[in-house]
């Protein structure tokens, strides 16, 4: 017989509840030992998919193939457009939104969905277009190195403002370079991460006004950001929530750590 | 280059990479895979002005999956020899990259022979399933739009995909130490 909490402590898991259901479940992890049996296959079977997975990525030859099909098509007619692609989303996600079981787990999603821009000045677009230049052949770093004492002393001369740098490479998010971005009117420092197929930036510039958000979404990017003195950090990437977050617990500890000593 | 293809290669094609492990994961043979994936741009960049707010990714994927569903249908009318059983992945054919990724290989190799035939041996729901969790990185409103089911249904499929693969990986490891972690 199956513990009636599990799907919620998959839930959990999946960094698909906030904070307040969190607390909840790992409460009842404390006291049933199924459950905490479950957390570790979880992690088990994430661990094994993720390391011995190769991320494969699309082979050149095939790359070219593509972009001339589409050469074919932007000369040719268009607006073709298939009915299945124009009613693809809203009724699952509404089924999905009412059901009982789903509700839990969405409502953090709601939360950041639907409050996404009472900063009307955090320039989330930006961001998101400099993320995505990056991952353009050849432009993703300025200067490659897993060395953070090659890297920090880089931005000095390069960029407006000195951000913390730090390797995580046994956490699983090696530090693959930095590279300066034109962002809110500076030098913004921009610090690269690899985790698994996935590349995280990590934007930092002095001081937005009009305040920040803490996690939005665009275009299937996912943005965290805080604030540490007068520097604003914002992580972009297409990793899950949970994944991306971690990185961004594992810099803010850093630097916590880093202005004691 | 017009702005709809400026457009489209600036929100589409970041993903591109996601796509194409997504096929190669729903066909098992790479030369389908690349039509796939070939059809599934084309029919984004036709059906671009669909998009409009929502994520790209998830889109995308959701036309990749169309696609593989549609070459499949194809597929079975065609073949007078009946094809494979979709799910009988026994030969151990790579789901994943045969590409050699040089940082990988040499981490690989036993472990990720059996990784993948006990994946191949899982049913295409729960192999699909895995792969936009745990490789891709959707979150399940995400899955939800992709697979086209609500919610509650991605949550319960997640778990008895992530407990047959459990459990198989178990049972084939049985007697060899050390070979889980």
């Amino acid at each position: 017989m199956r513990c009636a909490e599990s799907l919620r402590v998959q839930a959990y898991f999946d960094g698909e509840l906030d904070a307040l259901s969190s607390a909840d479940v790992e409460r009842h992890a404390e006291a049933c030992a199924e459950c905490r049996e479950l957390l570790k296959d979880l992690e088990q079977v994430r661990s094994a998919l993720r390391q011995v997975s190769s991320y494969a990525t699309t082979p050149p030859a095939l790359r070219a193939r593509i972009m001339q099909a589409l050469d074919g098509e932007s000369a040719g007619p268009r607006s073709l457009a298939g009915k299945e692609l124009a009613d693809w989303r809203p009724r699952t996600f509404w089924k999905g939104a009412f059901s009982a079981l789903g509700a839990a787990a969405i409502a953090a999603g709601f939360a950041l969905f639907f409050l996404a821009s009472p900063f009307p000045n955090f320039p989330a677009d930006d961001l998101v277009s400099a993320h995505v230049r990056s991952l353009m052949p050849d432009h993703l770093i300025d200067v490659a190195s897993t060395d953070q004492h090659t890297v920090k002393p880089w931005f000095a001369g390069h960029a407006d403002v000195s951000p913390v740098v730090a390797d995580f490479a046994d956490q699983g998010y090696p530090l693959v370079g930095g590279r300066t971005d034109y962002l809110d009117h500076q030098r913004a420092a921009v610090v690269v991460y690899r985790h698994g197929a996935h590349v995280i930036n990590v934007f930092s510039w002095a001081g937005a006004k009009g305040g920040r958000p803490k996690h939005i979404t665009r275009d299937g990017y996912h943005l965290s950001c805080w604030s540490a003195g007068n520097l604003v950090y914002c992580a972009v990437s297409d990793t899950g929530w949970d994944e991306l977050d971690r990185l961004v617990r594992l810099l803010q500890n850093f630097d916590a750590h880093d202005n004691r000593e | 280059m017009d702005e709809r293809r400026r457009l489209f290669e600036a929100r589409v094609l970041p993903h591109l990479d996601a796509a194409y492990r997504f096929a190669r994961w729903l066909s098992h043979s790479s030369a389908d895979a690349d039509d796939i994936l070939q059809e599934a741009i084309l029919r984004a960049f036709r059906g671009f002005d669909t998009l409009r707010g929502s994520d790209a990714k998830a889109w995308l994927l959701a036309i990749v999956r169309n696609c593989h569903s549609t070459a499949l249908q194809q597929q079975r009318r065609r073949a007078s020899v009946p094809l494979p059983d979709e799910h009988d992945g026994e030969d151990g054919r790579a789901l994943v990259a045969d590409t050699p990724d040089p940082e990988s290989t040499s981490i690989q190799g036993d472990e990720q022979r059996t990784l993948d035939r006990l994946l191949a041996a899982l049913p295409q729901e729960q192999r699909e399933i895995l792969m936009l969790r745990e490789i891709e990185e959707l979150d399940y409103r995400e899955i939800a739009a992709v697979i086209n089911i609500p919610i509650g249904t991605v949550m319960s499929r997640l778990a008895r995909a992530r407990a047959a693969l459990r459990a198989r990986w178990l049972k084939d490891t049985a007697g060899e130490p050390n070979a889980v972690r």
